[in-house]
C-alpha cells in the first residue's frame, strides 16, 4: 500500500469513523434494548401458554403468536427493512438515518430472541418445575426464582448471539440509509475501492465480536453451577 | 388424613385410554408412616400426585382433613400445597441456586417475612444435618445430601403431610440409609403423616407401618408392614416379597432346583422342630436348606427357610407340604 492510500485512507477514517461507530452504537443500543426487554417478555409468553403447567386453555393465544413470530422471521432482513417503512415513518417521523433504521432491527431482533428465550425456558428441567410447584409458590415466584435463574446461562447465550447477529443486520440497515460502520465498509471500502477502509473495519466488527462472545461466555458459565 | 375414594386416572391419547389408578379407595391415618408399593408402571406415583394435585383425577375424590380437594384451585390450591411436602426420586432442587435459597424459596412461597426465613433455614439445616452446606451449589453435594436438602424444603412450611416418590430409588445403598435415618429421625419428632411410594422392598421393609400393594392401577393388598410381609396374600405381594429374597440366592442355584419353597415361620424361635419333625416323619423325603435368614420388620423378627424337597412321589410331596402348611406359612418359588 502506498503512502498516498495509506493517507487516504486515514483521511476518510479521521472524517467518518466516529460518526460512524456513533451511528452504529445508536441502532445497536436501542434495538438491543428493546429486544432484552420485549424479546424475553415474549420468549416467556411463548413458554408459558404453551402446555398446561403454568395456564390452561391458552394454547389458541400461543399459536396465534407463534405464527405471528415466525412470519416476521422468514422475512430476509433486507426486505423487512423496506416492508417496515411506513410503520417507521409512523413511529419516528423519518425513513432515513439510525434511528428510524432501529426500528426493523428491534423487530427482527425482539422475535430473534424471543425464540432463544423460549428454547432456553423449554430446556429447564421440568421436575425442578413440578417440585416448585408443589411448595404451593406462586407463578410469579416460580418465574423469578426458578425459571430464571435456571435458563439464565442459556439467556445469557442468547443475548450474546442476539448482539452479535445485530451487528451483522445493522450494516444491512445502514446500507438503506442507516448509517454505521457497515455502511462506512460498503460505501467507501466496496464502491470506492479504499481497501484500507474495509480491511479497517472489518478489523472493529471482529474485535466488537470477540469481545461480546467472550463476555457473554464468561457471564454464562458465572451463573452456572 | 388422607383418604381416597374410588379414585381413577386415566391418561387420553389420540385413540387409546389408559387407566394408571383404578378405582383406589385407601384413608391413611394421621401420624402414619404409609408405604405404596409396587412394580414400576403399577401406578403408585400417578396415585400419589393426586395427593397435591400434580395430577388432576379422572373420577372419584381425595379427601385432606375430611376436604375433598380435588376441585381446588388457585390461591386455595396452593395454600393446600403448603400444607403438603413432597420429595422426588431425582431430588428436583433448583441447580443454579444454593442449598439456602432452595430452602429459602419454599419459605418464600409461603410469604414468610425476610427476617424469619434467615432463622428458619439455618434451623431445617441443622435438622437434616447439613448446617455446614448452605452456601454450596446442588451439583457439589452427594445423592443422599441432595435428597436431605429437599427434605428440608419439603419441611420448611411446617406441613402435615409429606410425600415422597421414589425418593431413595436413585441412591446407592450408603446414601438410602442415610435418607431413611433422616425421615426416620423427622417421624419421631414430628406428628406427620407421611406417603412413601417405593418399588424397593428392602425400604418399605425398615420404614413403614401400614403397606398398600399396587399392582396395575389397583390395590390389591393394604396390610402393616409385619403382617404384609410375614403373610403376604396377594400374588402381587408374594411375588415382590419374595423377588427381594431370591436375590440373596445365586441365579444358578435358584435354576438348578425344581422344587423350591419359601418356609415363613409363624413365630419367632419355633424353627428347628419343623425341619426335623419333617426328616423325622416323612423318611422318604429329601429336605435340604438352600438359603435362610432373620430380618426385621417393624423390629419384630421374621424367619425364613428356602429349601428344596426331593420325595418318592407326588403323594409324599403333598403330605409334606400339607404337614409344612400347618406349621409354617410355605410358598412355592418359581425360579424365572
Ligand atoms: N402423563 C402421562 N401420560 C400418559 N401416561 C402416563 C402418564 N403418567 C404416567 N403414565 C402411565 O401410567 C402408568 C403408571 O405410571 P406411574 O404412576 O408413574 O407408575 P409407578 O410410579 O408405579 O412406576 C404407566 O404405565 C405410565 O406409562
Ligand atoms: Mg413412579
Amino acid at each position: 500500500m502506498s503512502s498516498q492510500l495509506l493517507e487516504s485512507t486515514i483521511n476518510i477514517l479521521q472524517n467518518e469513523f466516529l460518526k460512524s461507530i456513533y451511528e452504529t452504537a445508536l441502532m445497536i443500543g436501542i434495538s438491543f434494548s428493546l429486544s432484552l426487554v420485549f424479546g424475553l417478555a415474549l420468549g416467556f409468553v411463548l413458554y408459558l401458554t404453551s402446555g398446561k403447567t403454568f395456564f390452561e386453555k391458552t394454547i389458541s393465544l400461543n399459536k396465534t403468536v407463534s405464527a405471528f413470530i415466525n412470519i416476521i422471521r422468514s422475512i430476509p432482513f433486507i426486505i423487512l427493512v423496506v416492508f417496515s417503512l411506513p410503520l417507521t415513518f409512523i413511529l419516528v417521523g423519518t425513513k432515513i438515518g439510525p434511528i428510524a433504521a432501529s426500528v426493523p432491527l428491534s423487530i427482527a431482533a425482539i422475535v430473534f430472541f424471543a425464540r432463544l428465550v423460549e428454547s432456553a425456558l423449554k430446556e429447564v428441567d421440568a421436575g425442578v418445575i413440578e417440585a416448585a410447584i408443589a411448595t404451593g409458590a406462586s407463578h410469579s415466584l416460580i418465574i423469578r426464582n426458578v425459571l430464571l435463574v435456571e435458563a439464565a446461562p442459556a439467556i445469557v447465550r442468547g443475548i450474546t448471539i442476539t448482539f452479535i447477529n445485530l451487528i451483522g443486520c445493522s450494516a444491512m440497515a445502514g446500507m438503506v440509509g442507516g448509517g454505521g460502520i457497515g455502511n462506512l465498509a460498503i460505501q467507501y471500502g466496496y464502491y470506492r475501492y479504499e481497501t484500507g477502509v474495509m480491511i479497517f473495519t472489518i478489523v472493529v466488527l471482529v474485535v466488537i465480536v470477540q469481545l461480546a462472545q467472550l463476555t457473554g461466555d464468561r457471564i454464562a458459565r458465572l451463573l452456572t453451577h | 388424613m388422607i383418604r381416597f375414594e374410588n379414585l381413577s386416572v386415566k391418561f387420553r391419547n389420540t385413540d387409546t385410554e389408559y387407566t394408571a389408578v383404578d378405582k383406589v379407595n385407601l384413608t391413611i391415618n394421621k401420624g402414619e408412616f404409609f408405604g405404596i408399593v409396587g412394580a414400576s408402571g403399577a401406578g403408585k406415583s400417578t396415585l400419589v400426585r393426586t395427593v397435591n394435585l400434580l395430577q388432576k383425577p379422572t373420577s372419584g375424590n381425595v379427601y385432606i382433613n375430611g376436604e375433598n380437594i380435588v376441585n381446588y384451585s388457585g390461591q386455595k390450591l396452593r395454600n393446600l400445597r403448603l400444607n403438603i411436602g413432597m420429595i422426588f426420586q431425582h431430588f428436583n432442587l433448583i441447580s443454579n441456586a444454593t442449598v439456602y435459597d432452595n430452602i429459602a424459596f419454599a419459605l418464600k412461597a409461603s410469604k414468610t417475612p425476610a427476617k424469619e426465613i434467615h432463622k428458619r433455614v439455618p434451623e431445617l439445616l441443622e435438622l437434616v444435618g447439613l448446617a455446614d452446606k448452605a452456601e454450596l451449589f446442588p451439583p457439589s453435594l452427594s445423592g443422599g445430601q441432595k435428597q436431605r436438602v429437599a427434605i428440608a424444603r419439603a419441611l420448611a412450611n411446617n406441613p402435615q403431610i409429606l410425600l415422597c416418590d421414589e425418593a431413595t430409588s436413585a441412591l446407592d445403598p450408603d446414601n438410602t440409609k442415610e435418607v431413611i435415618q433422616t425421615l426416620r429421625n423427622i417421624k419421631n419428632h414430628y406428628p406427620i403423616t407421611i406417603l412413601f411410594i417405593t418399588h424397593q422392598m428392602e425400604v418399605a421393609k425398615s420404614l413403614f407401618d401400614r403397606i398398600a400393594v399396587m399392582e396395575k392401577g389397583r390395590l390389591v393388598e393394604v396390610a402393616p408392614s409385619y403382617t404384609l410381609f410375614a403373610t403376604p396374600q396377594s400374588e402381587a405381594a408374594k411375588a415382590l416379597i419374595s423377588s427381594d429374597y431370591k436375590k440373596a440366592v445365586p441365579k444358578k442355584v435358584l435354576e438348578q432346583e425344581k422344587d423350591l419353597y419359601m418356609i415363613t415361620y409363624k413365630e419367632e424361635g419355633a424353627f428347628d422342630p419343623v425341619i426335623s419333625d419333617v426328616s423325622r416323619k416323612f423318611l422318604n423325603t429329601d429336605l435340604s436348606i438352600i438359603e435362610g435368614n432373620i430380618e426385621y420388620v417393624q423390629d419384630k423378627p421374621i424367619g425364613r427357610l428356602l429349601i428344596s424337597l426331593r420325595t418318592r412321589d407326588e403323594k409324599d410331596k403333598e403330605s409334606v407340604i400339607s404337614y409344612l402348611h400347618r406349621k409354617t406359612f410355605i410358598s412355592r418359588l418359581d425360579a424365572e
